[in-house]
């Protein structure tokens, strides 16, 4: 497996400690000029190592006491190679795959492997399997992250293929059941992987929410985060030294590559990810394991660790992070926008202490990536290392240090709340009668009426239906003894859509529209927007 | 000690708890409850003196009574360690320890919450 590292850019000293100049300006008003040792080491010089098995290498949990004790000197003289790793649902994941060619041949348009469509718009046989497909017949309980666990587990796979006739492919369809060495090619290439770091959820609307962050109860009930901590590759490596185009890494179980920035790169608010690759062929379950999030669907935990040199101090002093040093926000998912607002900005370490205090109340975490997996993931990296069966490349290329996370560009505009919503509404102060209220229902529009504080604020809401059962009831007289105080409201900038979501999740008929002050400016109903939605879809 | 309590329609209305409080004089905590149109399933935990008295008053009454050694098993060849059953619990039945997830099962009063939030599929209600 292994290759002669080629000569990168990283850089390289002469063996021993080398030589470099710091200048420290203005130091008692005299400027100064301090000639100082500044340890560094070659990347070849650390293979060497690795054949000889003279080679030290520490985990990234190890490194930041060995750097307290030893300084960023003692630690580059002492430490070859820092091994990190991350084990985490990675949705943005997936395997090429080539089938070999029929007979007679054919040019595959669709197909579906145990039932969940691959991508066959990729030459004839070459397939893209996604992680995160669901299948066609259990749905998010089964997707193509089980279907590339089924194929690393060694079961056989049924195959499913529609094709698009041409001279040269006259067949139209075709069914087989392979396994993984009946594959030609069975590449993984993930295009985001191994997040830096990851914003943890938190959820403060009335209702559970089933995300990929997880199940988030109600009412800040829980807090769930993801990522590794002090132990993931790029939080090691924050500028990008190392970590490059052609950096031999750990992926599942066998050696893969970084090949390039993973998708939504973002290192200017250290939110950088890797696009890797590695053989499929050669990975183990260990490290590689299908999940289903509820009622949101399947993704792939995949396990993957670079190993970092321990080139010189800068590198030795980026090893030593720990999870107090790396920061992460907590964003409401409660509110279902894509600029979801921060509740807190906490470390991993605050995180894994199991508690976040929230407004007074303590709050239970859970990460949901492993923390125990990725030190299994970096153990074993170290172990690989030290048994001389895996060295160290050079990167080809630096990784940018400047990626681009826009929103999307929306050509098609999605109607708001305030742009469809009645202004006409008429509200009430809670102690207007049963019978007053009845007559300002048969004289409006609304079988809704929203009851107001004397500040105007809205209170509570009552319908022709509490009015009619009061009425048959007798006794009441007052609306405030029939309200119903819990509103579900909308506000104006708020798209239709999720106010849509939200009549059809509580089984009501209309939602007041509240500004950011509670009061009411307008009333949206579910007629007004079956109006609108048909108009859109035949219109 | 956990004891689950299936409830036939026949009886349902009648105060059985009530009544097997007082014929033993057991200090019970109702843990969980769900009666519906065809039955009803009540989790109780009694202190473990106390609790073969209480299991034979229910029977006595024509109450089904399984004990709950194990409520909630986790597969350890599934199971990845991720934590998500941790904060997803009302009673606290996971906690890390080293980062490896381990449980104290006689906790769980079988609500259910954790057998959907493990991505693994990796946990099972027993008896249920
Ligand atoms: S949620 Fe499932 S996989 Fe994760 S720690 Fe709990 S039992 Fe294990
Ligand atoms: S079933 Fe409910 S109580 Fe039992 S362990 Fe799971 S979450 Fe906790």
């Amino acid at each position: 497996m292994y290759t002669q590292p080629g000569n990168g850019s990283i850089p390289r000293g002469s063996g021993g400690p080398g030589i470099g100049a710091v200048v420290i300006p203005q130091l008692f008003n005299t400027p100064c000029l301090y000639i100082v040792f500044v340890e560094e080491k070659s990347l070849s010089e650390i293979n060497e190592r690795i054949r000889e098995g003279s080679v030290c290498v520490v985990t990234a949990e190890e490194m930041p006491d060995l750097v307290d004790e030893l300084g960023t000197d003692g630690a580059v003289r002492e430490v070859d190679v820092v091994t990190t790793g991350t084990f985490g649902a990675m949705c943005s994941s997936g395997v090429f795959l080539n089938l070999g060619h029929s007979d007679p041949p054919i040019k595959i348009s669709r197909a579906w492997l145990n039932r969940v469509e691959a991508y066959g718009g990729v030459a004839a046989v070459d397939l893209f399997l996604g992680a995160t497909q669901p299948s066609e017949d259990k749905g998010n309980e089964y997707g193509g992250a089980h279907v590339i666990e089924d194929l690393v587990t060694g079961r056989e796979v049924e195959i499913k293929a529609q094709g698009s006739i041409t001279d040269c492919y006259p067949r139209l369809d075709l069914e087989t059941a392979l396994r993984l060495d009946d594959f030609n090619q069975a590449t993984m290439v993930n295009p985001r992987n191994a997040y830096q770091r990851y914003d943890a959820a938190i959820n403060s609307s009335e209702r559970t929410l089933h995300t990929y962050m997880g199940t988030l109860l109600p009412r800040h009930g829980n807090i769930n985060f993801s990522g590794a901590g002090e132990l993931n590759p790029i939080s090691n490596d924050p500028n990008l030294e190392y970590l490059g185009i052609g950096t031999r890494i750990f992926l599942c179980g066998t050696q893969g590559y970084i090949i390039g920035t993973g998708t939504q790169h973002y290192p200017q608010d250290n939110f950088s990810t890797l696009m890797v690759k590695g053989d499929l062929k050669e990975m183990s379950n260990d490290y590689l394991r299908a999940a289903t999030f509820q009622d949101y669907g399947p993704s792939l935990y995949v396990g993957l660790g670079v190993p970092i040199p321990v080139l010189n101090e800068r590198i030795a002093g980026n090893t030593a992070v720990r999870d107090e040093d790396i920061s992460t926000d907590i964003l409401d998912y409660g509110v279902p926008r894509r600029s979801r607002p921060v509740v807190k900005t906490v470390s991993y370490e605050d995180l894994y202490t199991g508690f976040v205090n929230i407004e007074g109340k303590e709050v239970k975490t859970s990460p949901l990536s492993s923390r125990y997996m990725a030190r299994q993931v970096a153990d074993a990296l170290r172990d690989l290392i030290l048994k001389g069966k895996f060295f160290l490349s050079a990167p080809v290329e630096q990784l940018s240090l400047t990626g681009k996370n826009d929103p999307m560009r929306q050509t098609r505009e999605f109607p708001l709340v305030g742009d469809v919503m009645s202004r006409d509404v008429v509200t009430v102060h809670e102690d207007i009668s049963i019978s007053e209220a009845a007559w300002i229902i048969v004289g409006g529009t609304y079988d809704h009426l929203p009851v107001v504080s004397e500040s105007e604020k809205l209170m509570g809401i009552v319908t022709a239906w509490d009015i009619s059962k009061a009425v048959a009831n007798g006794k009441i007289s007052q609306i405030s003894e029939i309200m119903t105080r819990r509103v579900f409201v909308a506000s104006p900038d708020e798209p239709l859509e999720l106010a849509a979501r939200k009549l059809d999740h509580h089984k009501i008929s209309a939602l007041p529209v509240v500004d950011k002050d509670n009061h009411v400016m307008g009333m949206i109903t579910s007629d007004d927007m079956s109006r609108l939605f048909s108009r859109r879809r035949y219109g | 000690m956990k004891l689950v309590l299936h409830v036939e329609p026949g009886i349902v209305r009648q105060p059985l708890v009530s009544s097997v409080i007082l014929e033993t004089g057991a200090l019970v905590n109702i843990e969980r409850a769900k009666v519906d149109a065809v039955s009803g399933e009540i989790v109780i935990d009694v202190s473990s003196d106390k609790c073969m008295e209480v299991k034979t008053a229910f029977e006595q009454r024509g109450v089904k009574v399984v004990l709950l050694e194990v409520p909630v098993i986790r597969d350890e060849m599934e199971c990845i360690h991720c934590g998500a059953c941790i904060s997803i619990c009302p009673t606290g039945t996971f906690r890390f320890e080293d980062f490896k997830v381990i449980e104290d099962a006689g906790k769980c009063v079988q609500c259910g919450a954790c057998i959907e939030a493990c991505p693994q599929r990796a946990l099972r209600l027993i008896l249920k």
